[in-house]
């Protein structure tokens, strides 16, 4: 049997509010197979992005595991979280996060430069990144002479561009009108079946959702079963998730 | 691999106008820093080029100024027959006896009296002084009450050209002739006849003894001599190093004034540039979690924006320099208080006057942008994110 990519295990995170502790996370345990297109849906404050942030190496939960191919993350230092970041994981934020000052093919360089790789090898990886992504005519663009879903697919091809195993995008479409969305989504799509990048989304968009191979609903913490249990149950919990009203 | 360089810049080239002005806030005070360093260098360099390192000049023992110096007709008569002396083109040992007096004369524009020297010279006088050329008129006739003027003397006193005449000691002083000597002191500086002037103003001894060396070891061995005669009193110096010491004193006073100046109102520059990389981190939070989500690490982020701080500094102190250079362009007199005579003098910029500004500058904007930086460093990656 195929081993996850990564292990999830007793997951606890709690934020201190005053004298408060308010938990966002209680005993997760989850698998992410390789190849794996997971949603990850929950009404606000259900913990579902920390879930990602902790899962991307970004946060530090309180208790539990998460073993990426058998390493704990929970284990390594500061320094050694961010090596791992730029080895294993590709990041698609909602508002882009593109540097301003950067043109597009200089944004997508940009996680190239924690490599070995030479300037030459760093521009030619960054052009076919765009190109992938169908911006192979805006390499000298800034982002802001870029619309949003431009902005968007910039923003994938940085988070493919060192070829990590792991993408995880929080609320990606949440920003873009239905048809930039819709790009977007399929972009990722052909990530995931193409290329056979695991992709773990948060999102608030059930269509969105549906595009991805399994759902997970977190509410107040705690798992949900996937699938179509879980789907439902998230139609149910999530009346309000209206599609997104279009971008300017 | 570090944040790329240009990242830095072009986040300065974007917010234009806040650069401009905290650069310019940069820019006022290197220029302040720069034009009290090029005004005490002026002033050392026009005293330095006042001497020559082949000529000698002998004090009484103990004076620092030539003005305080005396040295008797018998005791110079001694001195002139040293055997280091070098022989003038025509043949005869090169040295001068000078006597240095001060005036007053009222300057030009200005209903102030400034002091201007007095030098009595003799024929070798003007052996000595290789710099010496004549810009206007003739030399006057030895034993007359003609004398020379500065160059820097017709310029800054009313009244002082070639067919007037000076009023002193008693006497009418016909101007004959304006010399110049490649903007040495000497251009601040009426001279006569020695011999004239000692009589009109009363005086039994001279000031100095000018003499060209030999060759190089002739100081040592000239020193060494006079000082075992036991019938002399005198001190006897480089030329060179003579007229460096009289820069000292006011060289010194306008640096500890520059850098006091300038440390004072850096200051100031440096909480602009804080408040303004302060800013630059607030509206870049969400950037900073992007790059460190990334995997560039908190130090990266830190000098990347020690980088930006920094290249702020070099663009201020760069303009600064730039406007102080300007001032090159001027020639200003003042009063030597180690003499308390008039000197005219020009700022100068050297190699080392610009390296030393432009690193203050840099140190400016690093030191400014430290504490900000610091906070960017330190941001929590999530936190930062959620900033967006």
């Amino acid at each position: 049997m195929q081993e996850p990519l990564l292990r999830i295990r007793n997951l606890a995170k709690q934020y201190r509010r005053g004298e408060q502790d308010i938990p966002v996370l209680t005993d997760i345990t989850l698998d992410i197979m390789p190849g794996d297109f997971l949603a990850l849906m929950g009404p606000s404050g259900s913990g579902k992005s920390t879930l990602l942030n902790c899962i991307a190496g970004i946060d530090q939960a309180d208790a539990g595991e998460i073993l990426f191919r058998g390493e704990d993350l929970t284990q390594l230092t500061e320094s050694e979280l961010a090596a791992w970041r730029s080895q294993h994981v590709g990041f698609i934020f909602q508002f882009y996060n593109l540097i301003p000052v950067l043109t597009a093919q200089e944004n997508v360089e940009l996680p190239l430069l924690l490599t070995d790789l030479s300037a030459r090898e760093r521009r030619d990886h960054a052009v076919a990144a765009l190109a992938a992504v169908g911006l192979a005519d805006r390499l000298d663009h800034y982002p802001g002479q870029l619309s949003g879903g431009q902005q968007q697919r910039v923003a994938i091809a940085r988070a493919v561009v060192a070829d990590p195993d792991l993408l995880v995008a929080d609320e990606p479409t949440g920003d873009l009108d239905r048809a930039s969305a819709e790009e977007v989504l399929t972009l990722m799509e052909r990530l995931n079946a193409e290329l056979g990048k695991t992709i773990v989304m948060v999102t608030h968009d059930p269509k969105a959702a549906e595009r991805a191979r399994k759902l997970i609903h977190l509410d107040k913490g705690e798992l949900w079963a996937d699938t179509a249990a879980a789907r439902a149950g998230a139609r149910e919990a999530e009346p309000h998730a209206a599609p997104q009203t279009p971008g300017p | 691999m570090a944040v790329p360089l240009s990242y830095s810049w072009r986040n300065l080239a974007r917010r234009r106008l806040t650069t401009a002005l905290t650069a310019g806030g940069m820019a006022l005070v290197v220029f302040v820093f720069a034009a009290t360093l090029m005004l005490a260098e002026g002033l050392r360099q026009t005293l330095v080029a006042t001497g020559s390192p082949h000529n000698a000049i002998l004090l009484r023992k103990g004076s620092e100024t030539e003005v305080q110096s005396g040295i008797e007709r018998w005791a110079a008569g001694i001195v002139q027959t040293s055997p280091e002396i070098a022989p003038g083109q025509d043949g005869l040992p090169l040295v001068a006896r000078e006597l240095l007096v001060l005036i007053g004369l009222p300057k030009k524009g200005k209903a102030t009296i400034a002091n201007v020297p007095v030098r009595g010279v003799e024929a070798a006088s003007l052996g000595l002084r290789s710099s010496f050329r004549l810009v206007r008129g003739r030399l006057p006739r030895p034993g007359s009450t003609e004398v020379l003027i500065g160059a820097a003397v017709a310029r800054g006193f009313a009244e002082v050209d070639v067919g007037q005449a000076l009023q002193f000691a008693q006497a009418r002083w016909p101007i004959v002739g304006v010399f110049d000597t490649a903007g040495s002191g000497f251009g601040s500086e009426v001279w006569g006849d020695v011999e004239v002037l000692m009589q009109a103003f009363r005086r039994q001894a001279f000031s100095t003894v000018v003499l060209r060396l030999r060759d190089d070891a002739a100081l040592d061995s000239l020193q060494a001599r006079l000082a075992a005669d036991p019938r002399l009193q005198v001190d006897v110096f480089r030329e060179t190093a003579f007229y460096e010491k009289q820069s000292e004193m006011m060289a010194t006073f306008l640096r500890v004034l520059g850098v006091s100046l300038t440390v004072i109102f850096s200051v100031g520059a440096m909480i602009g540039a804080m408040i303004t990389m302060y800013s630059a981190v607030a509206t870049r939070i969400a950037e900073i979690g992007a790059l460190r989500a990334l995997g560039f690490g908190r130090g990266e982020i830190l000098l990347a924006f020690l980088l930006e701080a920094l290249l702020l500094g070099l663009l201020g102190g760069a303009a600064g320099l730039l406007a102080a250079s300007l001032l090159t362009q001027f020639t200003f007199s003042t009063t030597n208080f180690q003499t308390f005579s008039e000197l005219a003098f020009t700022f100068r910029l050297t190699p080392g006057i610009a390296s030393l500004c432009l690193g203050f500058a840099a140190c400016m904007g690093a030191v400014g942008g430290l504490l900000p930086a610091v906070r960017a460093a330190r941001l929590s990656i999530v936190e930062a994110l959620r900033g967006a």
